[in-house]
């Protein structure tokens, strides 16, 4: 254990430790005034725009909106006055914007397929989540609770990521199984299972990293685990290639394993963790491409997004990909303008996966680099946090989580902006749907708490005390 | 563990930075093409988003952008004697895309043309609502209106143009259709209708059907013989038979009647009274490498771009002695569209010089500025003015004494040939009566005409391009000169 002490200790040594460090909370208060009154203007760019007034709710927008960033705020300083003051601005400003997008969509009326109004239910669903986000700040006395969980932890996980499998999938989830419906009611567990296999990770490999790092062999210039190390890491390989062929779902299959990955590299620093990683992963990837026909249609899809649109279009191809390339041409450099564009064109999942297309049409190159690099400052205040954490499980939740979030936003925007495969998952904040927004905003405040002890002046040495 | 958390750091900066470089990519460098695809349907919303320009004839618009505010169209052209002007504009439907002018000049009827870009930036900068420019024609509404009455329920096609400037004064189609009809999104009915009649009311006849220019080539064959030196004069006596074999076979070739005078007609009888046996030997003896070149002058063989692009004349290359006798009087491979037909006419009547034709005078700006204005220019010398001289004289001959007197007009000299095509197996279909004439009016030419009617008899004989497409082209000249 001194080991970690060790590195504990230099984590720590970031240079806040000493007493009295300004606690940031002031700053926190202005940032979120900004998000707060960001998208209360867009909302009224969008009413503009689309009416030619300003939108009738605006003031219980901003009202509503500005409450709920409040309450978060008052409550932070009271229970974790020393965390880091940029995370929850940047994540209100991105849950504002996502609001005020599919309000917009919802504008749209019929000319988006499926439409329905959504915003409310969103604003509620996002109130959930900051009240959600509020419950662990307060009743999270300490993040290091967390550990003495570390294997109902993995039960919880395993459960939430099999569900789906046992229940009927819907036409409308074309095809990845990574919902439960419950009648008019529908929960993607993966969401939450992120968080709660960061956390069965980081209390996992506090025990064992000893064993994983230390006992190897060289072979070639890797150290190679023994082989009953390699157990646990099988396992979750196994387990993510599972979710892939059971619930034919790519993103989550790529995020738990790359999760894993990067959490072992980080416990036990060696390299041949993500050499290994990465065959495993090419390996389960070329495997299940080659016999999983949705899987296929997905690559197909990505390698010609046009090919939808041609006179013969491969079977199973849909006109997504194209419609947000579509969209995000269109929006070119500057944008068409809050409202001003024909975003609804995408049709399907316009206001979850496909959101980003919806920004990139009407905000441009310009808003959607904006929009990136929000999410990049969440992840690198994420990252940072580990850094400053002073325990060990600490800086490997806070990487877990981080480094999760970062996959799933380059996941999600690299599938709609054709980088990569398209894959069935939700841009964090921004897209319509209630699992996710409240899972992360328990993510943030799981960061703010670890950011909260990293941050914390030091108790004065007992030296000082009894002198 | 703060060494592998910074390299973890770098990766997902390298992630968010992946993120940036592809948005850079699609939407800087690619986003034209993603903003423009033909299956980007934003492209078709725009086009109807604010009002469409609109193509002027005579100084009236014939289309309208009307504001119909519907979900994704919010605008919806409109037409003013649709049917009759359709040839010209086209369509241009929400539906079903555009074609003719509508397309062609579409960058100026919806205002996206880069010569409008500083307009647009201007009036976005003070807040007006974009609007798309005018295209401004040549044609003639009165020309337009006397061909398409004088068709009518017939089926057939009209052309005229100003000798002087190619202008194309009327460009006549029937049967014909009215764009409004299918200007929208739920339209699928008349749309379907449309292309399934038979009678195709949606082809272009004046510039895209090609039909056997009959008696009416026979100026092409009598251009040739003046150009080439066979004949000095009008007056020459062309050393005719009463019955020509056509060379190689034993296949007579007769005129209408037997009774005409052909036997060693003049040039200028022949051409009065159409002598099949003159021209049809003249051609032969020409030759069709010759007869070619003096119809490649003339414009065949080439599409011409008014813009709308004219389907290409033809005078075949390769025909058999016998094949080019038949070829010189306007039979065998031989095709014109009406409008190569009016083209002879025009050079004819401008001393030899053919026009480019055109049909678009001007394109303007929402505010009449004017961002092109056509400038003329000669496609070729066709022939000598001395031949054109010598044409005019056998052309005004066949309208005073011979097939075209119906195409007379008190106090003005016209020229005219008239022509029955035969066609079909073993010339079993009904001929298409052709009409080709220009007015004088002094030394100006300003207007020639070319008239075809399908099925245009009861019966095949000469009469019929006389009698039925002659009134018609008469009548598009004195619309023109305004008797």
């Amino acid at each position: 254990m001194s080991v970690f002490q060790l590195s504990g200790r230099t984590g720590g040594t970031v240079g806040l430790d000493s007493p009295g460090a300004p606690n940031r909370r002031n700053t926190e208060l202005g940032l979120l005034a900004f998000a707060v009154l960001l998208p209360t203007l867009a909302y009224a760019n969008v009413g503009l725009a689309l009416d030619r007034r300003l939108p009738a709710g605006m003031l219980e927008y901003g009202l509503g909106m500005g409450a709920l960033a409040l309450v978060a705020h008052l409550v932070m300083r009271r229970f974790a006055p020393y965390a880091d003051p940029l995370l929850l601005p940047l994540a209100t400003l991105l849950n504002g914007l996502g609001l005020v997008m599919i309000w917009r969509l919802d504008k749209a009326g019929p000319l988006l397929q499926n439409n329905y109004p959504a915003a409310a239910n969103q604003l509620l669903w996002s109130a959930l989540g900051v009240a959600f986000f509020c419950a662990v700040i307060v009743l999270l006395k300490d993040h290091r609770v967390l550990q003495r969980y570390t294997y109902i932890s993995m039960a919880a996980a395993l459960v939430l990521l099999a569900a789906p499998a046992f229940f009927p999938a819907r036409a409308s989830d074309f095809g990845a199984k990574i919902w439960i419906h419950l009648g008019s009611f529908s929960i993607q567990p993966g969401e939450f299972a992120k968080i709660i296999l960061a956390v069965f990770f980081a209390g996992y490999l506090t025990a064992n990293r000893d064993a994983l790092a230390l006992a190897s062999r060289r072979v070639l210039g890797l150290y190679l685990p023994r082989g009953r190390d390699l157990g646990p890491i099988l396992v979750v390989w196994l387990l993510s290639i599972l979710i892939l062929v059971f619930e034919t779902d790519l993103g989550s299959s790529l995020l738990f394993f790359g999760l894993f990955v990067v959490m072992l590299y980080v416990a036990t620093e060696r390299t041949s963790w993500i050499v290994f990683g990465l065959l495993l992963s090419v390996a389960g990837a070329a495997f299940v491409g080659s016999t999983e026909n949705h899987v296929k249609v997905r690559m197909n899809a990505w390698l010609d997004p046009l090919a939808a649109f041609g006179a013969h279009p491969p079977p199973g191809s849909t006109e997504q990909i194209g419609q947000a390339l579509f969209a995000f041409g269109t929006g070119g450099v500057t944008g068409t303008g809050l409202g001003q564009g024909r975003s609804w064109l995408i049709g399907f999942a316009a206001k979850s996966d496909f959101i980003l297309g919806s920004f990139g049409e009407e905000l441009g190159l310009t808003g959607l680099m904006a929009v990136f690099a929000v999410y990049g400052l969440i992840v690198q205040r994420a990252l940072r946090t580990a850094l400053a954490a002073r325990d060990p499980f600490g800086k490997l939740l806070a990487v877990g989580l981080g480094s999760a979030f970062a996959l799933q936003v380059f996941v999600v925007a690299g599938g709609v902006t054709g980088l990569i495969p398209l894959t069935g998952m939700t841009m964090p904040f921004m897209a319509q749907g209630g699992s996710s927004v409240i899972a992360n905003w328990a993510l943030i405040a799981l960061l703010l708490k670890i950011s909260d002890s990293a941050r914390r002046p030091r108790p004065e040495p007992t030296r000082a005390v009894g002198a | 563990m703060n060494k592998p958390i910074r390299r973890v750091s770098v990766f997902c900066l390298i992630l968010i930075m992946a993120l940036l470089l592809r948005t850079n990519w699609i939407q800087g460098v690619q986003a034209d093409s993603y903003a423009n695809s033909p299956y980007n349907d934003r492209v078709k919303y725009d086009r109807y988003a604010y009002p469409r320009g609109n193509i002027i004839v005579g100084g009236q618009p014939v289309t309208q952008s009307n504001f119909v505010n519907g979900y994704r169209y919010k605008y919806k052209t409109g037409w003013t004697d649709g049917a009759m002007y359709a040839p010209v504009t086209g369509y241009s439907s929400q539906a079903y895309g555009s074609n003719q002018l509508e397309q062609l000049e579409d960058p100026i009827l919806s205002g996206t043309d880069d010569r409008l870009f500083f307009r647009n930036t201007l009036d976005m900068l003070t807040g007006k609502q974009k609007q798309g420019g005018d295209v401004v024609t040549t044609i003639n509404a009165k020309a337009q209106k006397a061909a398409f009455d004088g068709l009518g329920d017939k089926k057939g096609a009209a052309v005229a143009i100003d000798p002087r400037t190619g202008a194309i004064l009327a460009l006549v189609s029937t049967p014909s259709y009215d764009p409004s009809t299918i200007a929208g999104t739920t339209d699928d009915t008349a749309w379907k209708s449309l292309n399934a009649d038979p009678n195709q009311p949606m082809l272009n006849r004046a510039l895209r059907q090609t039909y056997p220019p009959g008696s009416t080539f026979k100026l092409v064959t009598a251009a040739t013989a003046f150009e080439t030196g066979k004949f000095q004069s009008p007056d020459d006596q062309t050393d005719t038979p009463q019955t020509y074999t056509l060379p190689g076979t034993n296949t007579q070739l007769n005129n209408d009647s037997p009774d005409e005078p052909c036997t060693n007609a003049t040039l200028k009888d022949a051409l009065a009274i159409s002598c099949n046996t003159v021209f049809g030997k003249i051609g032969a003896e020409l030759g069709s490498q010759k007869l070619l070149a003096q119809a490649d002058k003339f414009g065949f063989n080439n599409t011409v771009d008014t813009p709308i692009r004219s389907a290409p004349s033809v005078f075949p290359n390769n025909s058999s002695p016998d094949g080019t006798a038949m070829d010189a009087i306007g039979q065998h491979n031989t095709a014109a569209t009406p409008l190569q037909m009016a083209m002879v006419a025009a050079a004819i009547a401008n001393n030899g010089k053919l026009m480019q034709p055109y049909l678009v005078d001007e394109e303007r700006s929402a505010n009449s500025t004017t961002i092109s204005k056509h400038t003329e220019h000669e496609m070729d010398q066709a022939i000598s003015p001395a031949t054109a001289q010598k044409l005019q004289q056998m052309m005004v001959a066949v309208v005073q004494d011979g097939t075209g007197k119906k195409a007379q007009i008190n106090g003005v000299e016209v020229g005219g040939k008239t022509g029955t095509a035969q066609h079909g197996q073993g010339n079993s279909g009904l001929p298409f009566a052709w009409f080709v004439s220009y007015a004088k009016v002094g030394d100006n030419a300003p207007v020639a005409v070319a008239v075809v009617v399908e099925d245009g008899a009861a019966s095949s004989n000469e009469i019929s391009g006389g009698s039925i497409a002659a009134p018609i082209a008469k009548s598009v000249m004195q619309a023109v000169i305004g008797q």
